[in-house]
């Protein structure tokens, strides 16, 4: 092979001329090329973006025109930029800011601490079987009894402060991880557990290192779960009686016919939630690399 | 003759069920007076019909079932539940989804207290003699079903047992997988020396891999007979299913199979004719 079919093939390998002068030129496409393709990437992902949010946008929309139209009184359902803008009015004023603070501290405090006391507490009653027969049916019974029917029994014992929200809070999410994380400990495949025994494995090693990682997908059902549960009994235990917080500022404004800022308010449930949601999720796919992809 | 690794002296052994319709609980006996001896380093392959209590036998063996009556030996000792002195590979390989295919591997050393360090050396290590390097970070969900056996193999050797205990390990796998890796477990008993005890219902695989074969009764299990495979058919460089002694071979396990693959569906459908029921027996020994 003479060394010029060599210079051509290499040529062909790289995809680009190899000559000293014209490789200089090949840099500038090269970059050329690659500002393109990111171009084309943002324009992909913004394509694929709207695509998905197609129907949120088309409601937004909708929203927007209908009142505009008169098709519905613009005093009980106002658009949506003057919702927009009766909400950065909120934000200037600093009681936005008052009423996402206290609705997230009681929502965050309420699900953590279920979270932290809950948790163990399925996987214990999951893993001895004994436990669970004695819990069983005070369980169900406590479950079955809807959070916000016990409402008021929680404000004649603990006021209407923020013993009550939170303690409602923590109560709602309770069911929901306790049941996940018991059904998560049974669940978990038998020929699994046979297997680590088979290698030696103590007590404390099977559960640390078979029965937790194997139940962790089904404990996280829980925890999304209770995660919408904290935010619905939430919003309710603030509209009965609150100084602050989404619910109070929802059932407020609408006392008050501060229209458009009712629906700000609920708008900020909405964000809040997503927000949950998406940080969970985060938090999931990093905790569970491991699992195929659905 | 080389000394007896595992010794079952007229092993026994019960369960309680609930009877049919739901009725109250009766006593069935899965296994029945099972004497038999493993030498160390032998390959034994254990062959019989369905439902015949093989995975009890090998649940026994593990110590993860105790006898109702009789003993098992282990060097002449008890056996007295599960240990690393035995590893057992099962059909459905049993791997932590969780885990990479090289952590999978550690678990055995992780339990028994090694240093990450050593643990890794030895992963990598049984991960090469099973030829899986290349995989050692992919998860199970990222694996072929013969490459998760291998896995399920290096595992049980990492923690370098003196039996390995094998239930069905193949049966899952496609014919050209399952081939493959009867072959490179036989490589791997002559690397280690290991005692193996393979428990299978195929009766080419029995008479491919074992040294001896031996045949369970139908419900409950008895060893009915123990044959020596001859040793051309260990030969690792021809193809022993070719040759006339493997068919011999094959069809001294298999008519002894027969009849209790018969006895077995006999006791299933008591109301049948004769013939039908031979055919049926035949069908399930096409499968096997």
């Amino acid at each position: 092979m003479s060394s010029l079919e060599m210079l051509a093939l290499l040529e062909m390998a790289q995809g680009r001329p190899l000559i000293h002068g014209q490789e200089l030129r090949g840099q500038e496409r090269d970059q050329a090329f690659s500002r393109r393709e990111s171009l084309r990437l943002a324009g992909r992902w913004l394509i694929g973006f709207g695509k998905r949010s197609l129907l949120v946008l088309a409601l937004l929309a909708l929203w927007e025109v209908v009142p505009r139209l008169g098709l519905a009184d613009p005093a009980f359902l106002p658009p949506f930029s003057d919702v927009i803008a009766a909400g950065w009015q909120l934000a200037q004023s600093g009681e936005l800011y008052d009423d996402v603070a206290a609705s997230l501290l009681r929502a965050l405090s309420g699900f953590l601490i279920s979270v932290v006391f809950i948790v163990p507490l399925g996987l214990a009653v999951g893993w001895y079987a004994r436990l669970g027969d004695l819990l069983n049916q005070i369980i169900e019974v406590c479950r079955n009894t809807a959070p916000l029917a016990l409402l008021p029994v929680f404000i004649l014992l603990l006021g209407i402060g923020e013993l009550s929200k939170i303690t409602m809070v923590i109560y709602s999410c309770a069911w929901p991880l306790l049941l996940n994380t018991i059904a998560a400990v049974k669940q978990v495949d038998p020929l699994l557990v046979k297997s680590a025994r088979t290698m030696g494995a103590s007590p404390q090693q099977l559960f640390r290192k078979v029965i937790l990682p194997a139940a962790l997908p089904t404990i996280f059902v829980g925890v999304r779960l209770a995660s919408a549960s904290a935010m619905l009994v939430l919003v309710a235990s603030e509209m009965v009686g609150a100084k602050a917080g989404l619910g109070y500022l929802i059932i407020y404004s609408q006392y008050s016919f501060l229209i458009p800022q009712m629906y700000f308010g609920i708008l900020g449930i909405t964000v809040i939630g997503l927000t949950f949601n998406a940080v969970l999720e985060a938090l999931e796919r990093r905790l569970m690399r491991w699992k195929a992809a659905v | 003759m080389s000394a007896i690794k595992i010794s079952f002296e007229h092993v026994r052994k019960e369960f309680s069920v609930r009877g049919e319709n739901g009725g109250g609980l009766r006593r069935f006996t899965a296994l029945e007076d099972i004497t038999l001896d493993v030498r160390a380093g032998e390959f034994l392959a254990l062959v019989g019909p369905s439902g015949c209590g093989k995975s009890t036998l090998l649940d026994l063996l593990g110590g993860l079932a105790v006898p109702t009556s009789g003993r098992i030996l282990l060097d002449g000792r008890p056996i007295a539940g599960p240990a690393r002195d035995r590893g057992i590979v099962f059909q459905q390989y049993a791997l932590f989804p969780w885990r990479t295919a090289a952590q999978n591997v550690e678990f055995g050393l992780d339990i028994a207290g090694l240093k990450a360090r050593e643990r890794r050396d030895r992963a990598r290590h049984y991960l090469d003699l099973v030829g899986l390097a290349a995989f050692a970070d992919r998860y199970p969900h990222e694996l072929s079903g013969g490459m998760k056996q291998r896995v399920a193999i290096a595992r049980s050797l990492a923690y370098d047992p003196e039996v390995l205990l094998m239930d069905e390990p193949f049966a899952a796998l496609d014919a050209q997988t399952r081939e493959t890796l009867q072959s490179e477990l036989l490589r791997i008993w002559r690397t280690t020396g290991k005692t193996i005890v393979f428990i299978t219902h195929g009766i080419d695989e029995a008479v491919v891999l074992g040294q001896r074969v031996a045949i369970m009764t139908s419900r409950p299990g008895r060893i009915k007979e123990v044959i020596d495979v001859p040793e051309e058919l260990h030969s690792e460089t021809e193809d022993v299913r070719s040759l006339p002694i493997f068919g011999k071979t094959r069809h001294e396990v298999w008519s002894l199979l027969r009849e209790e693959v018969l006895k077995t569906q006999q006791g299933q459908s008591p109301g049948n004719a004769e013939a039908p029921r031979a055919d049926e027996a035949e069908r399930e020994l096409v499968h096997v």
